[in-house]
């Protein structure tokens, strides 16, 4: 369960990227955070997968107070999590294979069992054929399937994602709706900031609209 | 701990590749490294071989102790016994019988001996002690003066003094010199991992973000700076070995000259052991500087 309260974030210099946002996220829940560019939906994004701190108000996940983390928790905190990102952050000197399996070695799993969740996720995501494959040699759509892979290969209670079909072809983008579709059915939750209108039209309601770093 | 200890041996793997993918710049930092660490690991094994072969010319370092003319040989046998009492101190006694058939025996002084009335030599003691820095000497000899019917004890330490003098010397230099190399390899450490960790941005960034520690960041940049200077250590150790192998034959040749017969002593395991984790850990601290100081880009 994810429930922010009061939740400000101001950058220096002054800027209020997010003031006052409250809401509360059940666990198994998937919900689309929209807005307008600039709303605030990446640094709230951000802010649950404690990448940034809150300036002020708080924000529990799971039970835990993440506006009041000590530095050294937050690596343990954010392996709950499956981050994906719009420009997916791969590694584009390690293949496909490589590049999921490093949250698993992240967390010290032994080679033989890392490649077989490696490849498990990758099967998922319909990308096992080209675990081998570097990055650069994946469309767009596949490349941010790989990211998928690499987000649900720990299997995370969260999965987090900023714009994950900006830039995609229709199709590309609807299999990745599918994908996140599959993934709330099995029970994790799932929060994504998307203008997709295409998403936000079949999410049944499930949206937090931000304008202007407040919840409308 | 499996996670802990696959953790370290990924890391480790990490860094072999690491150094193994880059062949040439690695073959030139080795280099840099085994050269800085060469110079004061060979001078301090040729003042090891000076210590030795001057202890060798001197004979090892004697303090003869002479009795008194008129010490009964209960008075000879008690100071027999504190001599023996010593910690690290060999001491063998000379009759003053024996003594005096010694004197007999250089041809040159034979009749002046034959025409002495009675043996006007001392019983005496020999001491060899372990310990031969001067003060130690000094100490001993003051000691040994004070006992009874102890008439006079002779000890030559100018020479001592001088030569443990040039040895200290030496050693303030080699230190000197050594402290310098070791900035030297810890800087070249220090940039090699500044470029890895630049080179590695995007890897770091992206493994921080799904929940890499620091201790899993800078684990592989550890294990490569030490290994880098364990490397550079044991090439240090070689090319001190082929440096003494050159050497070998002139100081023999130069010692037989002299009458002596003197081998170059070179390093032991121990002392190549030393080297290479000496540059480890050297590799290892320029390592963490470079860490430390680059990951703060990234905070």
């Amino acid at each position: 369960m994810i429930v922010a309260s009061n939740l400000t974030k101001r950058y220096p210099g002054g800027f209020e990227a997010l003031r006052d946002v409250s809401f509360r996220i059940a666990a198994g829940e998937m919900v689309l955070i929209t807005g307008h560019s600039g709303a605030g939906k990446t640094t709230l994004v951000k802010l649950i997968a404690s990448i940034e701190r809150p300036t002020s108000g708080s924000l529990v996940v799971n039970g835990q107070n993440l506006s009041a983390l000590r530095r050294g928790a937050i690596p343990y905190v954010r392996r709950h999590f499956g981050l994906i990102f719009q420009d997916q952050k791969l590694l584009f000197d390690r293949n496909a294979l490589d590049n999921v399996m490093l949250p698993l070695q992240i967390a010290g799993f032994s080679q033989r069992d890392a490649v077989r969740r490696a490849q498990a996720a990758l099967d998922k995501v319909g990308l096992l054929a080209r675990e081998k494959a570097m990055p650069i040699a994946l469309s767009g759509g596949e490349q941010q399937r790989l990211a998928i892979a690499r987000a649900i290969v720990n299997r995370p209670t969260v999965l987090l994602a900023d714009e994950p079909t900006a830039n995609l072809d229709k199709d590309s983008a609807a299999d990745i709706r599918y994908l996140f579709s599959d993934f709330h059915r099995v029970g994790v939750t799932v929060v994504v900031a998307t203008h997709d209108q295409n998403w936000i039209e079949t999410c049944h309601g499930n949206a937090l609209r931000l304008g202007h770093g407040r919840v409308v | 701990m499996n996670a802990w200890l696959t953790q370290h041996r990924a890391a480790f793997v990490q860094a072999v590749r690491r150094l193994a993918g880059n062949p040439f710049n690695t073959l030139l930092s080795l280099f840099a490294i085994g050269i800085a660490m060469t110079l004061p690991a060979f001078g301090y094994i040729v003042l090891d071989n000076l210590r030795s072969l001057g202890h060798s010319a001197s004979g090892g370092q004697q303090i003869s102790v002479f009795m008194a003319q008129d010490a009964s040989t209960a008075q000879v046998d008690e100071i027999r016994q504190r001599l023996q009492q010593l910690p690290g101190v060999n001491t063998r006694f000379v009759p003053r019988a024996e003594a005096l058939e010694r004197l007999q025996a250089k041809q040159d002084l034979a009749d002046i001996v034959a025409s002495l009335p009675r043996n006007p030599l001392p019983d005496a003691f020999i001491v060899e002690p372990t310990d031969i820095s001067p003060a130690a000497l000094d100490t001993l000899r003051n000691e040994i003066a004070d006992w009874p019917k102890v008439a006079h004890v002779q000890l030559d330490t100018a020479w001592v003094k001088r030569f443990d003098a040039f040895l200290r010397l030496g050693k303030l230099a080699l230190t000197l010199l050594a402290a310098l190399f070791a900035i030297g390899l810890i800087a070249v450490t220090f940039n090699t991992i500044r470029l890895q960790v630049m080179a590695k941005a995007a890897e770091i960034e992206v493994a921080r973000m799904i929940g890499a520690t620091d201790a899993f960041i800078r684990r592989p940049f550890y294990y490569f700076g030490a290994l880098q200077g364990a490397l550079g250590g044991l090439i240090a150790a070689a090319l001190v070995f082929a440096a003494l192998a050159q050497l070998a034959a002139p100081v023999s040749e130069l010692a037989a000259l002299y009458g002596g017969d003197y081998r170059l002593r070179a390093p032991t395991g121990i002392e190549v052991a030393i080297l290479t984790g000496l540059g480890a850990f050297l590799g290892w601290i320029g390592a963490q500087l470079s860490v430390s100081l680059s990951l703060r880009n990234f905070d």
